[in-house]
């Protein structure tokens, strides 16, 4: 059952992710990479994780990709793109190329080595407990062995909201259109009498 | 589990993370370039988590945590940072944008 759950949910994950890679319209892409999201989440409920399961939808399919998109209908640019010509000459190729030498060289460790591939202490931390539940483990280990991780996040996620407030601001020098010049400062009078100098 | 099931979760993240490298390297769009960072940071994650499985360790999945913390905040810079430059040059993409100063 779980081997069966496996190869479905690669099979999503992996068709999710060409679709990401390969699409042209950034809308069909940012779609594509929800599926892949929903194909990871339930291969973490295939590995026993269930709290990092729902944190997968909810922060990434949530929060992330309705960011993404979001942004992509606020900028605009949802429509397709050109993917057949190529800006730089075989740049393509050794793309694929790297692609192809990084899974390959992977691989070639989890083939050979098996399970010997993987290596260190086991259970240094704390052995996963068949008996309390999963998240009750994982906030006990937050707020003890990685608690100083923990604040650090907090820090780290107060920059990120500031820096995205700075950098979203409109600059001062900057007018999506200029406004035409006032008449009266380059000394010609005013065509039309404002209601104000009609009322005197 | 079947022995090998680990082995397979293993395979499947090398291949997801080889597939957004080469999207982050293809693709132009900004906005696709940071989808395809969070597929590398998902295949990351999922190797976390059968890393903790295979040794029997809560930490994998602790670390996955802050890994999604960090990734969410990298979505806020970059979409930011995307926001700003569209701003400027609404039509740039991702070679045109090789000076920061816009």
């Amino acid at each position: 059952m779980e081997t069966l759950v496996f190869i479905v949910c690669a099979l999503i994950v992996l068709a999710g992710a060409i679709g990401v890679v390969m699409s042209r319209n950034p809308v069909h892409a940012a779609l594509s990479l929800v599926a892949t999201l929903f194909g990871i989440a339930v291969l973490f409920l295939n590995l026993g994780a269930q709290l990092l399961a729902v944190v997968q939808v909810i922060v990434y399919t949530g929060a992330i990709v309705v960011l993404i998109l979001f942004v992509l209908m606020l900028l605009g640019v949802d429509e397709d793109e050109d993917l057949d010509t190529e800006p730089l000459v075989g740049q393509r190729i050794v793309a694929v190329l790297i692609g192809l030498l990084l899974a390959g060289a992977v691989l070639a460790v989890i083939i050979i080595g098996k399970d010997a591939a993987v290596t260190g202490a086991r259970s240094a931390t704390e052995a996963i407990s068949p008996t309390v539940t999963n998240i009750v483990q994982i906030g006990r280990q937050l707020f003890t062995t990685f608690v100083f991780p923990l604040e650090i996040t907090a820090g780290l996620l107060t920059i990120a909201v500031v820096g995205a407030v700075v950098l979203s601001r409109r600059p001062k020098d900057l007018q999506p259109i200029p406004e035409p010049e006032s008449m009266t400062e380059l000394g010609d009078d005013p065509l039309t009498i404002t209601t104000e100098e009609a009322a005197h | 589990m079947s022995p090998n099931l680990p082995l397979a979760y293993l395979a499947l993240s090398a291949i997801l993370f080889a597939i957004g490298g080469v999207g982050l390297l293809v693709r132009r769009n900004p906005l696709v370039m940071i989808m395809c960072v969070e597929l590398m940071l998902n295949a990351v994650n999922l190797t976390f988590v059968t890393f903790g499985r295979m040794l029997d360790d809560i930490a994998g999945q602790v670390i996955v945590f802050f890994v999604m913390v960090v990734a969410a905040a990298e979505v806020v810079i970059g979409l930011a940072l995307i926001v700003a430059m569209a701003r400027r040059r609404p039509e740039a993409n991702a070679d045109d944008l090789r000076l920061l100063r816009g």
